[in-house]
């Protein structure tokens, strides 16, 4: 009987899997063309090592790509019938799924997110947001929104680096499925996916300008969102970006949709399934290094059962997993960039300044890249900045309370309302809490569950407009 | 009431909480009914979840001698006779005579019958015999009979017993009845160790698994085990894992350390490892034992046994170069 511990030796995914090109270029009217902008680096979080250097995008080349747009809205994509579109969006489905092993791998590359989300979690669910829509586009005389309803038209959209390529699906499936075009400013640190996306709508034969993808930073995004032959923004990223936004499109007849931050409540009954609420904790803040605009980032656990809880998630917490995201048993990956682990940094200090319980997991953690090991604060009050701000990182903030009243009324106590969870075995309660949640989303017994069926988005700070499901076709139809 | 732990084999008193838990039927329905409730989706999803963990190379090697180190060798037949009960003792003792260096499973699992054949053919090895008793598979028999069943197994020199709890007792809600038959039989095993079989597949539901799980932890059984292997569904992993769940928070109440069995229906290597790294995550990397995780298996340690070879040839060999008993 061998006497070692149980260590997984490295099960690393080939990275040649990605075939990672030396560089990219951005993609206008069906073709790679040369950016006029300064080029970029996109850099790999685990390791700090330079992947390819992109080339970007300038001011007139956004006006080129809208021009393109404009045109393939209205000679081909526009006046198509949707059993047509359709048939193109089922196929660029088919490609994500078929390609599928090397999105995922460049997508944690480019990202640091660990393989087993990418392969198992974004790609498959960025695929089933095109079959969903693909599904609409002949059927949106039936979808409530009145007899042939009509596109709007250009789509400027911009997308965050959280779910480079998820977060496209979300974006360009229901513009297309409705009949609009595109322009898409992937996030400055994570455009390669969407540039193979880009490949994968030549393969697929879509018309050209249907599709463009411009790489570049926020003064890209800021030209795309102020041009005036756009007729609709839809931005997923920052609330401060989000205010931005709205300032530029007030006034303008374009129509906007905002998906913003979060500080989802995750709340836990001392009925609840204890176990599996554990997991949904987990789950919630530690899915993809808590770069997630609906992280479950304040746990509210009825004080009778705290001190289980904490027991029970911190055994849990110290399972989990650190380290090179190619490696099929990470649970934990890097964190994007050098820009957010400062800021990830500085707001846990703020919670030790305050006066909160700090609890790291014990696991070792790689010496190079960003990486920050799961941290739980408990004690945390509402006052305190960790329960206010939104942290984007592995980081949870444990507060207690007393009556379900008092939960909705701290779960509510937020600027912003993008999700929720609960956690009880009373099913009318779950209702009760339901009605009761400012959020966009409410989970019940369980968290992150994601599905092209069922809208998404925000109150308040977390944006407004919803994404996914029948509601979401009206973002991008004339009604 | 007290329970043996088999880490320490000295009788420990329980803490308060629990032994008030079990004064009488009332406070034992009010315990058990007080556990916290186990979410179906969620702990399926967490099981199939780290059924995706990848264990190569060393990791793997060490998986496989570690599995077929804990294997229950069984045979439980109509059709068993000393001839079979002697060919799986000789398997035991040296499961791939190709290669000596492959470690002996850790028990011979039989009929109480033929518990004396393999006590006799084990002799001095140290690999256990475990005897089923208790009226085995149904249990569906008087305490007297299930006694003498235990006393014959014992009497014939079995090391471990492994009983099933009472389902219909169970399922009526007389959970005072299963918990002391649990207790006679745990008497009645003298130096015995007592493997509780919960027929998982008969409870029916997660919560009645959590329940019966530490219903026979508070009787004293050593280990608690999936199943028969004659109802299906036998085990599964997110049973297992709700088992492994509660032997972990045994541990972390009462400080004593008990053991787990799946048994039935574990048939590959990839399945075994999969177990494993339940075991390694959910309970915790003290469960990595023999002592405390067994597989109630028969056709798994070939599998193990093919699996190790290629690890160490670099080749697949086929079954036809392992030994069928």
């Amino acid at each position: 009987m061998p006497d070692s511990p149980f260590d997984y030796a490295p099960a690393p995914e080939s990275r040649d899997l990605a075939n990672l090109k030396p560089a990219y270029r951005p993609f206008v009217n069906g073709e790679f063309v040369d950016g006029a902008g300064e080029p970029l680096k996109s850099v790999n979080p685990a390791t700090e090592e330079v992947l390819a250097e992109v080339s970007t995008a300038s001011k007139s080349d956004v006006d080129t790509a809208v021009k393109a747009a404009r045109r393939a809205y209205e000679k081909t994509w526009g006046r198509m019938p949707g059993a047509e579109r359709a048939k193109y969006i089922f196929r660029l489905a088919r490609l994500i799924q078929e390609r599928a092993r090397e999105l995922a791998v460049l997508e944690s590359l480019d990202n640091g997110k660990p393989i087993k989300e990418s392969r198992d979690s974004d790609i498959p669910t960025a695929a089933a947001h095109f079959f969903y829509h693909a599904g609409w586009a002949d059927k949106l005389d039936y979808a409530g929104y009145g007899p042939d309803p009509r596109p709007l038209g250009v789509a400027g959209q911009v997308i965050p680096w959280n779910f480079p390529l998820l977060m496209l699906a979300w974006k360009i499936a229901p513009a297309l499925a409705t009949g609009n075009t595109v322009v898409l400013k992937p996030a400055e640190t994570t455009p390669l996916t969407a540039l193979v996306f880009a490949e994968i709508c030549q393969q697929a034969e879509l018309p050209p300008g249907v599709v463009n993808i411009l790489p570049g930073a926020g003064d890209i995004g800021a030209e795309l969102v102020g041009h005036p032959d756009v007729n609709k923004i839809a931005f997923t990223g920052s609330t401060e970006v989000g205010k931005l936004i709205q300032r530029t499109v007030a006034g303008t007849p374009k129509k906007l949709t905002l998906e913003l931050g979060g500080k989802a409540a995750n709340v836990v009954f001392d009925d609840a399934p204890l176990d599996q609420a554990v997991e949904g904790i987990v789950n919630g803040i530690f899915f993809n290094q808590g770069h997630v605009c609906c992280a479950g980032s304040r746990l509210l656990v009825q004080e009778s059962i705290v001190d289980e809880v904490l027991a029970k998630l911190r055994y849990r917490v110290s399972t989990l997993r650190i380290g090179d995201p190619l490696d099929k048993n990470t649970d934990i990956g890097a964190i994007n960039s050098r820009e957010q682990l400062t800021k990830i940094q500085e707001l846990v200090e703020s919670g030790d300044t305050e006066g909160a319980q700090r609890w790291t997991s014990p696991c070792p953690v790689p010496e190079r890249g960003f990486f920050f090991a799961p941290t739980v604060f408990s004690d945390v009050q509402q006052s305190m900045r960790i329960a206010r701000e939104e942290i984007f990182g592995p980081v949870l903030s444990v507060l207690t309370f007393r009556t379900p009243e008092e939960a909705v009324t701290k779960a509510n106590n937020t600027p912003y309302g993008l999700s929720a969870g609960i956690w009880t075995e009373k099913g009318s309660r779950i209702l009760w809490m339901a009605n009761r949640l400012r959020a966009g989303v409410v989970w019940a017994n369980t968290f992150n569950r994601f599905d092209p069926a069922a809208p998404f988005g925000g109150y308040q700070e977390s944006g407004f407009g919803r994404e996914g499901g029948r509601t979401g076709l009206e973002a991008y139809l004339d009604v | 009431m007290t329970a043996t732990s088999t880490a320490t084999d000295t009788p420990s008193p329980l803490p308060e909480r629990l032994a008030d838990a079990t004064r009488d039927e009332t406070s034992l329905r009010r315990f058990l009914h007080g556990l916290p409730g186990v979410d179906q989706v969620g702990v399926e999803q967490r099981a199939a979840g780290l059924g995706t963990r990848s264990i190569k190379k060393a990791a793997k090697r060490w998986a496989i001698d570690t599995a077929i180190s804990m294997v229950d060798l069984t045979t439980l037949e109509g059709a068993d006779t000393r001839g079979k009960v002697r060919a799986l003792a000789a398997k035991a003792k040296l499961p791939d005579p190709e290669h000596p260096d492959t470690p002996r499973v850790a028990a011979v699992c039989v009929y109480p019958d033929l518990v004396g054949t393999a006590v006799e053919a084990l002799h001095g090895t140290g690999i256990g015999v475990a005897s089923v008793a208790t009226a085995f598979p149904s249990g569906r028999s008087s305490r007297e009979i299930k006694l003498a069943d235990v006393a014959m197994a014992v009497d014939a020199g079995a090391t471990e017993v492994d009983m099933v709890i009472d389902r219909g007792a169970f399922l009526e809600g007389r959970y005072g009845q299963v918990f002391e038959e649990i207790q006679a039989i745990k008497a009645a095993c003298g130096q015995a160790h007592l493997k509780v079989i919960l027929e998982t597949g008969e409870l029916a539901t997660y919560d009645n698994v959590r329940r019966a799980s530490w219903l026979a932890l508070l009787a004293g059984g050593d280990f608690i085990k999936t199943s028969t292997g004659k109802v299906s569904p036998a085990a599964t992993l997110p049973v297992t894992h709700v088992m492994l769940q509660a032997v972990h928070d045994w541990h972390q109440v009462t400080g004593e350390l008990r053991g787990v069995k799946p048994a039935g229906g574990i048939r590959t290597t990839k399945d075994a490892i999969k177990y494993l790294v339940a075991v390694h995550e959910v309970a915790g990397p003290p469960w990595l034992d023999p002592h405390l995780f067994r597989f109630g298996a028969s056709s798994l340690l070939n599998d193990l046994l093919l699996q190790r070879r290629t690890q160490l040839d670099g080749h697949y060999s086929g079954p036809d170069y392992v030994t069928v008993d």
